[in-house]
């Protein structure tokens, strides 16, 4: 048979693979196909061309194919009778489906969190402690001359940052680009961003604190001992020459990634860059931001602070927020066999937690919002198969430095959006508890 | 007798790109069971890449197999693996009460079974 497919090509179209964002792409979509991703790295163009409608059921109910409204009844059926549900996932989907999660977790008293938790949940604790010096990447586009990635590796996991907004563009007040900035990276080990720095401190392993404090004394005007090469990896000269160079540069930032929060020592190890950062700016001005990974996960972030006035971590079982890193959190409740259900939206953690968290997950009636087959999606008591956000369902998502950007879908999916099977789920939940 | 090691998860392109291919596909679960380890560690073991190794923590276990880094990327003593279910397997549950379980930086001890150095 010969299909004539509908080519059309959508412009500023929106990737969500990573924190970074980026909103320029030029889809090339041919019927239920994108061809061609003008614009995307490695990342996104694997995350746009591999995209296709899979041939799934809509939803699962114990592994057999359901229709949708069974399985809405079914999944808000465990979620009203579970005494100690959890809202868990929520960053890889848009805005406007955090917000209706949040709200079902509200009406079912449940513990939500997000997969922060598991990336930069210590930064988020430390920002609480410390503060945060923090700018938009456009800022750092235009005006940054010293740029310090530390425990990251934006070449592989963030690949447009240094292209599009820290290293290479040009900008109002470094109008020659790269050659305007100083690029540090420091990270245990050399990884594929160190041939676009120009200074490359190899740290010893969980040795950031101890590095980022001998910084901040430096900054200060402390006098160290050579002993701190023994310590951190680091040659104190080396260590003296960074820090003359945070002191002297008219505009730095330091990105952070989970090679500080993931480490031992985690929030403390934020901390120290956060406090580093403030210190700076008794000298020029001096900001840090953390990368943050998946495309909305930030959102995630705003979303659920603004509804509980915390980020992650949060018990609504009581009628009322309380934030709790350790005991609220999924990894903890799950491993301590405590949630006796759960609701997760667009995340695996049958993958990416530990053994005994999911051997209690695997226990327990859960259900899953996934547009992909994975192992969370395997073990689910109902499954639902959703649109991907930003290909196929439009929305918002935040960008890693906070700003909201709208996405541009590039064709439909037949599946439902995660918007509207939580919308469902609500909906049912409500009448549940009504009668 | 099993060598300890500090290991590093983290990101790769490649990880990145056969996800998107999908979870349980051949290409992301090869590159997420991969270790990478220093080229002198390897000589000293007598590893040449290829090999199915056994790593333990204090928390789990998992085979991976082995491939040498490039000179220079690793130090010695450090291993890396991208982030899946086999760095999972070995991170501990308890988050110090952070929400977060140590999941870079992990103490492992790593084995060769006889077989391979056969
Ligand atoms: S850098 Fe991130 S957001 Fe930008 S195109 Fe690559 S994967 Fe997509």
């Amino acid at each position: 048979m010969n299909e004539t497919k509908e080519v059309k090509i959508v412009e500023n179209a929106t990737c969500t693979f990573c924190g970074c964002v980026c909103d320029d792409m030029v889809l090339k979509v041919e019927g239920n196909r994108i061809v061609e991703a003008k614009n995307a790295c490695v990342l996104g163009k694997a995350w746009f061309l591999n995209h296709h409608i899979e041939d799934r059921p809509v939803a699962l109910i114990d592994g057999k194919p359901a229709s949708l409204d069974a399985a809405v009844e079914r999944a808000a059926r465990i979620l009203t009778e579970a005494r100690y549900p959890v809202v868990y996932g929520l960053s890889d989907t848009t805005c406007e489906a955090q917000r209706i999660a949040v709200a079902i977790a509200d009406r079912i008293g449940a513990c939500v969190d997000t997969t922060t938790s598991v990336c930069h949940g210590p930064s988020g604790m430390a920002f609480q402690g410390v503060g945060e010096v923090t700018c938009s990447l456009g800022e750092v586009k235009n005006r940054a001359d010293l740029v310090i990635f530390w425990g990251s590796n934006p070449a592989e996991s963030h690949p447009r940052h240094m292209t599009r907004y820290s290293t290479m563009p040009k900008g109002l007040f470094v109008p020659r680009g790269r050659k305007d900035r100083t690029v540090v990276l420091v990270d245990v080990r050399r990884t594929k961003s160190a041939p676009a720095a120009d200074i490359f401190l190899q740290i010893k392993p969980r040795k950031d604190f101890e590095a980022l404090w001998a910084l901040r004394a430096l900054v200060k005007g402390v006098r160290l001992d050579d002993g701190i090469e023994a310590e951190t990896g680091i040659p104190l000269a080396q260590l003296q020459d960074l820090a003359q160079r945070m002191k002297s540069c008219k505009f730095g930032v330091l990105f952070f990634g989970m090679g500080l929060s993931m480490t031992r020592g985690k929030h403390l190890n934020v901390e120290a860059a956060l406090a580093l950062a403030r210190d700076l700016n008794e000298h020029t001005k001096f900001y840090i931001k953390p990368m943050r990974g998946h495309g909305n996960v930030t959102g995630a972030d705003n979303v659920v602070s603004w509804q509980t006035g915390y980020p992650f971590g949060v018990s609504l079982a009581r009628g009322f927020p309380r934030f709790n890193p350790g005991e609220f959190t999924t990894a903890d409740t799950l491993a301590r066999g405590e949630a006796d259900a759960a609701l997760i939206v667009a995340s695996d953690p049958m993958a990416n937690f530990s053994q005994p968290a999911r051997e209690h997950l695997a226990r327990i009636p859960y259900v899953v919002l996934d547009p992909k087959e994975t192992p969370t999606v395997g073990h689910a008591a109902v499954a639902f198969t959703t649109a991907t956000y930003g290909i196929n369902t439009g929305g918002t998502v935040y960008r890693m430095d906070d700003v909201p950007l709208p996405l541009r879908p590039a064709f439909p999916s037949p599946y439902p959006s995660d918007e509207e099977v939580l919308r469902r789920i609500e909906e049912a939940i409500r009448r549940f508890q009504n009668n | 007798m099993p060598e300890s090691f500090i290991l590093i998860p983290g990101r790769t392109s490649r990880q990145g790109t056969t996800l998107n291919e999908g979870k349980l596909k051949g290409e992301y679960l090869r590159e997420t069971n991969t270790v990478l380890m220093n080229p002198d560690d390897c000589r000293r073991l007598g590893l040449k890449g290829g090999e199915r190794v056994r790593l333990r923590s204090a928390y789990g276990e998992a085979e991976a197999l082995v491939e040498p880094a490039k000179p220079g990327e690793l130090p010695s003593g450090v291993l890396f693996i991208a982030y899946g279910d086999t760095s999972s397997r070995l991170m501990g549950a308890d988050t110090h009460g952070t929400g977060m379980p140590d999941s870079k930086g992990l103490d492992v001890t790593l084995e060769i079974p006889p077989s391979v150095l056969q």
